[in-house]
């Protein structure tokens, strides 16, 4: 095969994962722990959409989990309610999402500075008062039940461990195209925007537009990973899309290392579990939560992964193994 | 109720959430001036307020006054050591990352102030005596009359220290250009330090004067954050005259709305007014024209 060495690169990161990923239901059997997995899953999925955004735009979402939310919703509605198909009911919802982030993104995305991060704020509490008081439709703050499981070639994936393979395989999917747009002319135009808005903008980067696809397709992701957690759930509850869901996500995409489709995976699978590890401790979970996010955020700005790749740079094996770095090509 | 009585009751619940608004966006304005973060823990102060207050009045019998000034410096010193100890060290000066230390800084917080102060609401004594008061056909408390003169007492004394002290137009100078202002020998990161302070001890002004009102808990300070952040917005962010104005006008649109047209949406509108304004004019109402690109 003709691949670039950033495509071999990035696939010699792939590879081992996928392994990994096929290898792991045959060791992990307990349904609560493959229930965990596969939510991190679907959070990698919204991480891997958001960090496009992150790390290309230089623009922070903190509505992700609305746009989660409406995925969830319009499919769970369309689907429990009007028993429409729900792969269907699944484009619908991503269609439904890209509407609404393209009416917020538009006109705060034209704007310098970051009014997006406000906007999108607004939204998310928007959306989640919606949702909670427009009952005769979500169900009101008890939320919607009776969403039926998604069936692929016939068979029903209502099962932990059948959910298990679509749930990673949209994950590892879903990095495809983020890796290929960043590293196609747009997202080689994204990124020089990232680093200097007025260069790109006077070498012709049509900045708005890009700006505004990209938020939109970032969107998206997170709407197909809301249809499958309602098909995999089987209810959708308006407290899981919180503006608290929101600051989750983009703290995953910072705690993994901005930017970095590798640092966005990583991010999502250590934070997802780690609550669920911490319940141990009861009431000081979220003492201990806040505390590791502080310290890492303080002392570990670059993100974990950020900061492998630093130590792996330094030792003149950079990028080897952590390919797909947005936010610099090595030689 | 008539309707001059009803429009003047929506006019004086209006005004006194509106000032807790102003006061919270005042707080934001500080530290946005004085190193361009959000800081999402503003709300947290209003909390932190209104439990240091309980505790100090009901845990240890303290009197009134010196109660509430201990519990107003308490979430000071509180402030200026979020910035000492999660923001000035933070090894990146990336915005994002420092907006996200102040996240992060809040859910702590959060978890801190459920250990010790439960999740249960707690009663917050109002300042005093509760009797009902009528003025133009609106019945009113109190706490609705402290609330009003403590915010206004608050924002002249802001005005005079921004205006008449020096150490208040350095900071002036400081939000207006930090290097100038350092190079000119100011201690910028004294100041900073400062202005987490002043925010705090204005949080804990609007968490000690809402909470007798609304309801204490340890939680309670994130809408009414958010809500605060909204009318920062709207008055234009960083501007000290927009965040009273916007805080106000917020309060007002709120208890109308609440009144007039449905109180179960009465939580959007404040989101739904930063979203316009953002669409519409970004700078808001009173703030320096340099959201167009």
């Amino acid at each position: 095969m003709n691949l670039t060495v950033q495509a071999r690169r990035f696939m010699a990161g792939l590879l081992p994962l996928i392994l990994l990923v096929g290898l792991t239901p045959l060791v992990v059997t307990n349904a609560y722990y493959l229930n965990v997995l596969n939510v991190t899953a679907l959070n990698v999925l919204v991480v891997t959409g958001l960090n496009l955004l992150i790390g290309c735009a230089g623009q922070i979402s903190l509505g992700h989990a609305a746009f989660f939310g409406i995925g969830a919703y319009v499919s769970a509605i369309l689907t429990a309610t009007y028993g429409v198909n729900p792969w269907l009911a699944l484009v619908a919802a991503a269609l439904a999402t890209a509407l609404c982030a393209l009416a917020v993104g538009a006109p705060t995305l034209r704007l310098k500075g970051n009014y997006l991060v406000m906007a999108t704020l607004g939204f998310n509490i928007i959306v989640n008062v919606l949702l909670i008081q427009w009952d005769d439709l979500t169900g009101g703050s008890g939320g919607l039940t009776g969403v039926p499981p998604l069936v692929l070639f016939g068979l029903p994936l209502d099962t932990d461990y059948r959910f298990f393979w679509l749930a990673w395989g949209a994950a590892l999917i879903g990095l495809l195209p983020a890796r290929n747009l960043l590293h196609s002319h747009v997202g080689r135009a994204l990124r020089a925007l990232h680093d200097s808005p007025a260069a790109a903008a006077s070498c012709g980067v049509p900045i708005e537009g890009y700006k505004i696809k990209v938020f939109v397709v970032s969107a998206v992701y997170a709407s197909v990973a809301g249809s499958l957690y309602a098909h995999y759930f089987g209810i959708v509850t308006p407290r899981t899309f919180d503006i608290f869901k929101s600051v989750e996500l983009v703290t995953m995409c910072l705690v993994g290392g901005i930017g970095s489709l590798w640092g966005g995976l990583f991010g999502a699978s250590f934070l997802t579990p780690l609550p669920q590890l911490l319940h141990v401790f009861e009431e000081h979970q979220d003492i201990i939560f806040g505390a590791v996010l502080l310290l890492l955020l303080i002392f570990l700005p670059q993100g974990l992964v950020g900061r492998l790749e630093e130590a792996l740079a330094r030792r003149g094996i950079g990028g080897a193994v952590m390919p797909g770095d947005s936010l610099e090509e090595r030689p | 109720m008539a309707a001059h009585a009803a429009l003047s009751q929506y006019l004086i619940s209006g005004l006194t959430t509106g000032s807790v608004y102003a006061l919270t966006a005042l707080g934001y304005c500080l530290i946005y001036n004085a190193t361009k973060v959000v800081n999402f823990a503003q709300g947290d102060f209003l909390s932190l307020g209104g439990l240091l207050f309980y505790s100090l009045l009901s845990g240890l019998g303290l009197p009134l006054v010196p109660a509430f000034v201990l519990a107003v410096a308490g979430v000071a010193l509180a402030g200026a050591l979020m910035e000492r100890l999660c923001l000035r060290p933070a090894r990146s000066r990336d915005l994002m990352v420092l907006i996200f230390i102040t996240v992060a800084a809040s859910i702590l917080a959060r978890g801190l102030m459920k250990t010790v102060w439960g999740k249960q609401t707690l009663p917050l004594p109002s300042i005093s005596p509760e009797i009902p008061l009528r003025f133009m056909g609106a019945a009113f408390t109190p706490q609705n009359l402290w609330v009003l003169g403590i915010t206004l007492a608050a924002i002249l004394g802001l005005k005079h220290f921004f205006d008449r002290t020096l150490t208040g137009k350095a900071m002036r100078a400081m939000a207006a250009n930090p290097r100038a202002a350092s190079l000119m020998g100011i201690d910028t990161a004294g100041l900073t330090t400062l202005s987490f302070a002043l925010a705090g001890a204005l949080g804990a002004l609007a968490g000690i004067l809402i909470t007798p009102i609304t309801s204490l808990s340890y939680d309670v300070g994130v809408l009414l954050g958010l809500k605060g952040f909204a009318a920062a917005v709207l008055g234009g962010y960083g501007s000290f005259a927009g965040a009273v104005a916007g805080g106000l006008i917020l309060g007002l649109l709120e208890s109308l709305c609440a009144g007039l047209l449905s109180s179960a949406y009465k939580d959007v509108l404040a989101f739904l007014v930063l979203l316009l304004v953002l669409f519409l004019r970004p700078s808001g109402i009173l703030g320096v024209k340099e959201g167009r690109s």
